[in-house]
């Protein structure tokens, strides 16, 4: 609360800009929802759905010696059992396939056909078996595993996550805090004093865009940290996708809160918004899978664009040129909607 | 600023604002002098809080013509919002931020005025400026209204029901507060629907009713227009005849009696010679009394005379 400190802090967009955080931070819920949620959707969507290491599949021999040729192969994992013991684990499910000697230095394998992993054990079993008593394979083969940061679900989904967020927190923010402040009266209160009535409602956006920052950067830093999805693009389109994304929602969180009364008014409004382009626009699955009449109105949508824009940058290092026709759904949403909002807003 | 100076420092004429079904303003002259205080005192719906916002530049009205400090809202607003003091009724502020918070934002507002602190302290809140809005008793809440409506130093000020709701403890607080400001020379406009509010801290009174000003002048003026000085009141409930009235009537010093249900009002010039001769008559008619009470005329009276009605009746 120093004088020197005062000289620049007591115009009234810094003030209203500080109201802003203050209010943020505040509010716990607040932090959890715009912080945190995202992190935890992330990492346990990340786990639910990691490129797992190929099974390895629990099988059974009755005798040493089958034991011993069926462990060259390293994806069974062999257990040596008595025969009703063996018998007992199969039933139950505990190994996928029973090897068993029969006369003759035959071999007998016991699985359920219907199941992938039986059919799977089935193959490795026999290959070991066949290895181990001399079978040279004719053609000789090698793997190349493809398994690279980029195209993983989870390098999928942060992208679609970020583009979420960034409407959430936008629209919400926005949305909440008018809605709030003119139910409350405060905000007659704020233009009965020589307040400009710019400054108040470019304090939200000041706001809005200092958060960013934090809560771009919590989200691809995780991912980055956890699961190493890449950022392939330059930060500085990044930060061009992101302030223009985070506006476009801005514009359409005012426009929702430009007239409502009441809370329980603006979040139905706000629902009614967002719900069908959590849904359409391609956080959690390609928005491909709709039919293709409906592609035009999914592509139309800020949601779908500033994912697909999210994407094309982070995966396949896109420049804003590529990105080009999203960049124009976006701007088009912007000015539309803060025009229209402008024109119905009440301060009262 | 001193008295010397009789100019108007806000000037209605011929006001109406009507709002879908209900006239709320209807054809309202005031004159608001510079230094004075004045009340608009009535009921509520009486139109005081439209009257008042009209004035504050936050309401169109219909018709009619508003100066303020000279100035008027379509020309000088942003002049006026830097001269003028504003509390309006029951403003929520944000419940998440400190005094201190609230006072350096809205000091944020204005060109000129005092330091923040100085302010707090003024309302007495010096202990409290670093606390929570939320967590402030409602007296405290409408201190740091009166706070906000300060900062900038106004010459004007426009207290809209200051009080209502408050305990009584808290309302003589806020009239001290009041009280100084009268004297540092400023000049306010206030509505309230207390009359005991009005005749303390108002130089002069409009007493409005349905969008009119049905009476105009000081507290004392108003009172002595009535021609009445005391009122007696009484309660003559379960007599076993009916009470006659018009002897009452006949008792010297009395000049109107209201009986309904039982309740007898009487407005009394010479209350040492009436109220004898009133339970001397009673006494001959064989009615008991169950209640007596006397006082001295107020704006409440004013108001019942001119309107038939109670000033707090719904």
């Amino acid at each position: 609360m120093s004088s020197a400190s005062a000289a620049w802090a007591d115009h009234p967009l810094p003030q209203l800009t500080l109201v802003r955080f203050r209010e943020f931070w505040r509010e716990p819920e607040a932090i959890f929802w715009v912080f945190v949620f995202p992190v935890l959707l992330a990492a346990g969507l990340g786990l639910a759905f990691r490129n797992r290491p190929p099974d390895v599949l629990k099988i059974a021999a009755v005798t040493p010696e089958l034991a011993r040729s069926l462990r060259q192969e390293k994806l069974l994992d062999v257990e040596q059992l008595s025969a009703p013991a063996a018998e007992a684990a199969l039933r139950t499910g505990k190994v996928a396939l029973l090897a068993a000697p029969a006369p003759g230095g035959a071999v007998v394998y016991r699985y359920d056909d219907t199941n992938p992993e039986g059919r799977t054990a089935r193959m490795l079993a026999d290959r070991a078996v066949q290895r181990a008593a001399g079978r040279v394979d004719p053609v000789a083969s090698s793997d190349r595993l493809m398994r690279e940061p980029g195209s993983r679900y989870i390098d999928f989904l942060i992208p679609g996550l970020l583009g979420m967020n960034l409407m959430g927190s936008a629209i919400w923010g926005m949305g909440f805090a008018i809605v709030d402040a003119r139910r409350k009266k405060l905000m007659k209160r704020l233009i009965a004093t020589p307040m400009p009535r710019h400054d108040y409602l470019l304090s939200f956006v000041l706001a809005r865009l200092l958060l960013l920052v934090v809560e771009v950067g919590v989200l691809l830093g995780f991912g980055a940290w956890v699961f190493q999805v890449p950022v392939r693009g330059s930060m500085l389109d990044l930060a061009v996708l992101c302030v223009l994304g985070s506006l476009s929602f801005s514009a359409l969180g005012l426009l929702i809160a430009s007239r409502a009364q009441t809370i329980e008014a603006a979040s139905g409004l706000m629902n009614t918004v967002m719900m069908p382009m959590w849904i359409v626009s391609g956080v959690f699955f390609s928005a491909q899978r709709f039919p293709a009449a409906l592609q035009p109105v999914i592509r139309a949508l800020p949601l779908t664009a500033v994912i697909d824009a999210l994407r094309a940058h982070m995966l396949q290092g896109a420049g804003l040129a590529q990105v080009a026709p999203q960049l124009g759904v976006l701007l088009v949403w912007l000015l539309v909607c803060f025009t229209l909002a402008l024109k119905l807003f009440r301060w009262r | 600023m001193s008295g010397a100076a009789p100019q108007a420092a806000l000037c209605v004429r011929n006001l109406r604002k009507a709002y879908k079904d209900v006239v709320a303003v209807d054809g309202l002259d005031l004159e608001v002098r510079g230094g004075e205080c004045f009340g608009l005192l009535g009921p509520n719906g009486a139109g005081k809080t439209t009257t008042i916002e009209i004035c504050e530049g936050l309401t169109a009205a219909d018709s009619g013509d508003v100066e303020v400090l000279g100035m008027r809202w379509n020309a000088d607003a942003r002049e006026l919002r830097q001269r003028l003091g504003i509390q309006l009724q029951e403003t929520q502020l944000s419940e998440k931020l400190t005094v201190m918070e609230t006072v350096r934002l809205f000091r944020s507002f204005f060109r000129r005025g005092p330091e923040a602190a100085e302010v707090i302290a003024l309302v007495q809140l010096g202990e409290k400026r670093k606390s929570r809005v939320g967590g402030l008793s409602g007296g405290q809440k409408q201190r740091l209204a009166l706070a906000c409506a300060l900062v900038g130093d106004p010459e004007f000020l426009f207290l809209d029901e200051p009080t209502t709701g408050l305990d009584p403890q808290a309302r003589r607080q806020l009239w001290d507060l009041i009280e100084q400001f009268k004297l540092a020379g400023r000049t306010i406009l206030m509505t309230t629907h207390y009359m005991d509010e009005a005749e303390r801290l108002c130089d002069r009174v409009a007493i409005m009713d349905h969008g009119k000003a049905i009476a105009v002048g000081t507290p004392r003026e108003l009172i002595a227009s009535i021609g009445v000085e005391q009122l007696v009141e009484f309660s003559a409930g379960g007599a076993a005849q009916a009470l006659d009235v018009s002897a009452l009537r006949r008792i010297a010093g009395v000049r109107e009696v209201r009986a309904e249900n039982g309740n007898v009002r009487m407005q009394v010039s010479e209350l040492h010679q009436a109220v004898p001769a009133l339970l001397d008559e009673l006494d001959r008619q064989g009615v008991p009394l169950t209640e007596l009470r006397t006082h001295s005329a107020s704006l409440e009276d004013v108001f019942v005379i001119l309107t038939g009605r109670h000033l707090r009746d719904e």
